[in-house]
């Protein structure tokens, strides 16, 4: 036990602070009311579905929360069922193998919630494309809030693109 | 010296790796690998093409892993029919139900389910033969899917997947239980499958770099170098010396990079949640790494036909260098904490073990199989360039069991700051790209490279005009996704995603 605490005390706290949302990555008009988001805060609970990727985005998001971005010490949880989800955080590009399971865990996650499309094929400008076994974009299957683009979006990224869908649309205020 | 097959006349592939290349009729599939099994052989990789355009018919190839090398074996087909051969190689089951999915050809085997197609096409479709268009929308078929049933006093079935309770890939688990042990599990996979083998066909040869790297982002470079080397290969060109050394340096960061994030998740699954901070703190900083030193944390798009696009001065080596000391002293302190860690100890020892009777009966390979007593390592034996002056040390061992695959990722990465120091204190100067000859149609090459997770295989038939024919990247999980069926079996439930952590097998490489 005492080389684990000595460990922990060696390294120290890495945490940085979170980076500030972007507007420019939001998609749709806000869908969530500026008093839901108030409510909800960063009380923030995520589903991630993987509907096609090629697995590097789900190293990104992995990354969220190692204790350089602590995504989970702002009060953003990842949890195990859309049941119990506001958001989700799908990668792309859908294939068509995955298509009813993405719309089907979209269905299960209660209203009033947000989406947010990872990476360059959940955006749609994937290398695989559109074709006979690949649907293309997330907003192609279900309605999608915000879009981070990169190949793969970094973690920072993503947590500008989950950090602009629960604040409130500049425009909307 | 090239392998012994059954009178085959094999003509030399020239290349970074022995390969041998044969053209057999309809028959001689099954002779070949009758006679590379009874030689102690394995099954690499099996797919098939249209050749039906050139006024022949459709074409499997074989890629057979002998002790010697690698024999590529072109089957003519006469009709839409050729000999099973999973009773020879069990690992060739899945990749025949693929075949049977993409381009209609079936092997006779009894199990006639799809394994690609799920309902995203009809069972009279073929998206891989060449008058299908890449964009073709295709009727939607029947999703349903025969799990295999298990009958008994008390036996129920626990049904997961394909979204799973984690940040994972999507996939399908069926379990068969009794109380809390596991008699059987049945994995439903090709979720993910996006048609990257078509897409490729619509790609020149080298646009087809940059979806080779995202075949499975977790093994980026050791698939590029695997494109490059097949793409090197049918252009009959050499690499300059630094362009090699610094991709060996790429896929060593790639394995060690892979390696920590296993650490930390295996920590975390075995209840010991310190681990997943600690590894995951460490991988970051190996990721910021590669981000301020080649422009990309995962190393993407950094090797490529001719060589790498990225080079390194002294202050970068010197910054590998300092990082290499520290991670070597950090994995030591952390490996003395997992393994004196009772807690986590019980979790592993003895738990999802896989033989090594078993691994090798099903052709494992790659870390798996070392884990399970087996010397396989592509890059010691048969080695390539700068693998033979570097003598990697082969690392494994005996138990088979998620805590043997905890030793072996240890041990591996250990090595892999090694082999970088070796590489850096004797980096070669000479330029690090060379541009490509013109590769003529029809010409052919292979490349195989030593990924983290085990062997990633990758060929290249070119078309006209610089273009790709036909493009087939095997991933080591194809090999790799049966074991983990019997590691599982007798373990409890709740031991599973550690068990399935332990092996961290591809969907997206092997879903294509």
């Amino acid at each position: 036990m005492h080389k684990i605490l000595l460990q922990i005390a060696r390294v120290g706290i890495k945490t940085e602070p979170a980076p500030p949302p972007d507007e420019a990555l939001r998609r749709a008009a806000a869908r969530m009311s500026e008093e839901m988001l108030q409510l909800l805060g960063r009380a923030l609970a995520i589903r991630h579905v993987d509907a096609g990727s090629c697995n590097a985005c789900e190293l990104e998001i992995h990354a969220t929360n190692n204790p350089y971005y602590n995504l989970e010490g702002l009060g953003i949880k990842f949890v195990a069922s859309p049941r119990h989800a506001d958001m989700l955080l799908v990668t792309g590009p859908v294939s068509r193998n995955m298509e009813e399971a993405l719309r089907r865990t979209y269905e299960a996650t209660p209203e009033p919630k947000l989406v947010v499309a990872i990476g360059d094929c959940g955006c749609g400008k994937g290398i695989f494309g559109e074709n006979y076994a690949s649907c293309g974009a997330v907003s192609n299957v279900i309605p999608v809030d915000v879009a981070v683009p990169g190949c793969p979006p970094d973690p920072a990224a993503i947590m500008r693109g989950i950090l602009t869908a629960v604040t409130a649309s500049a425009k909307g205020r | 010296m090239p392998p012994v097959v059954g009178g085959l006349r094999l003509a030399p592939l020239p290349g970074a790796v022995p390969a041998w290349r044969a053209s057999v009729d309809s028959d001689g599939l099954r002779r070949v690998c009758e006679a590379v099994a009874g030689s102690g052989g394995r099954l690499g990789a099996l797919w098939a093409s249209d050749e039906r355009d050139r006024g022949a018919g459709f074409a499997l190839h074989a890629v057979l892993v002998a002790f010697e090398g690698l024999v590529c074996v072109d089957v003519r087909l006469e009709g839409e029919t050729y000999a099973d051969v999973s009773d020879l190689f069990p690992a060739a089951g899945r990749m025949q139900r693929a075949i049977a999915d993409l381009m209609g050809l079936r092997a006779g085997m009894r199990d006639t389910r799809g394994w690609l197609r799920h309902g995203a096409w009809r069972e009279d479709a073929f998206p891989l033969r060449r008058d299908v268009a890449l964009d073709a929308r295709l009727p939607a078929g029947d999703p349903r899917y025969a799990f295999v049933p298990v009958e008994g006093e008390g036996v129920h079935e626990i049904p997961v997947g394909p979204v799973h309770a984690g940040i994972i890939e999507p996939g399908h688990f069926r379990f068969s239980v009794v109380g809390e042990r596991v008699l059987r599990l049945e994995e439903r996979l090709g979720y993910t499958h996006k048609g990257v083998e078509k897409r490729f066909e619509s790609l020149s040869l080298e646009e087809g770099a940059r979806l080779a790297a995202r075949v499975s982002g977790d093994s980026s470079v050791a698939f590029s170098w695997a494109y490059a080397m097949a793409l090197e290969t049918a252009a009959a060109c050499k690499v300059p010396e630094r362009a090699l050394w610094l991709r060996a340096l790429l896929l060593e960061r790639e394995r060690v990079a892979n390696h920590l994030g296993d650490l930390g998740a295996l920590g975390n699954d075995g209840g010991l949640a310190f681990g997943l901070a600690q590894f995951s703190r460490m991988k970051e900083h190996l990721l910021r790494n590669n981000a301020a030193l080649f422009g990309h944390r995962y190393l993407m798009d950094r090797v490529v036909p001719g060589g790498v696009t990225v080079d390194l001065d002294a202050a970068g080596a010197g910054s590998i260098l300092a990082e290499a000391d520290r991670l070597e002293d950090e994995l030591r302190t952390l490996r003395s904490i997992y393994y004196d860690h009772a807690g986590l100890q019980d979790r592993c020892i003895n738990c999802g073990r896989l033989t090594p009777r078993t691994a090798a009966a099903l052709g494992v390979v790659g870390l798996a199989a070392r884990a399970s007593g087996h010397a396989i390592d592509a890059r010691v034996f048969p080695g390539h360039a700068p693998y033979g002056e570097l003598g990697p040390r082969l690392c494994s061992h005996r138990n088979g069991d998620v805590a043997a695959r905890i030793v072996v990722r240890f041990e591996e990465a250990f090595e892999s700051l090694d082999l970088q120091r070796k590489i850096l204190h004797a980096l070669p100067s000479t330029p690090t790209l060379t541009p490509l000859p013109e590769i003529a149609q029809r010409a052919f090459g292979i490349g195989w490279i030593e990924g983290w997770r085990g062997e990633v295989l990758v060929a290249v038939e070119a078309d006209a005009g610089g273009r790709i024919r036909r493009c087939h990247p095997h991933d080591p999980s194809w090999q790799n996704w049966p074991a983990l069926e019997h590691a599982v079996i007798g373990n409890i439930v709740p031991d599973f995603p550690l068990i399935n952590k332990s092996f961290n097998l591809s969907y997206a490489g092997a879903d294509l």
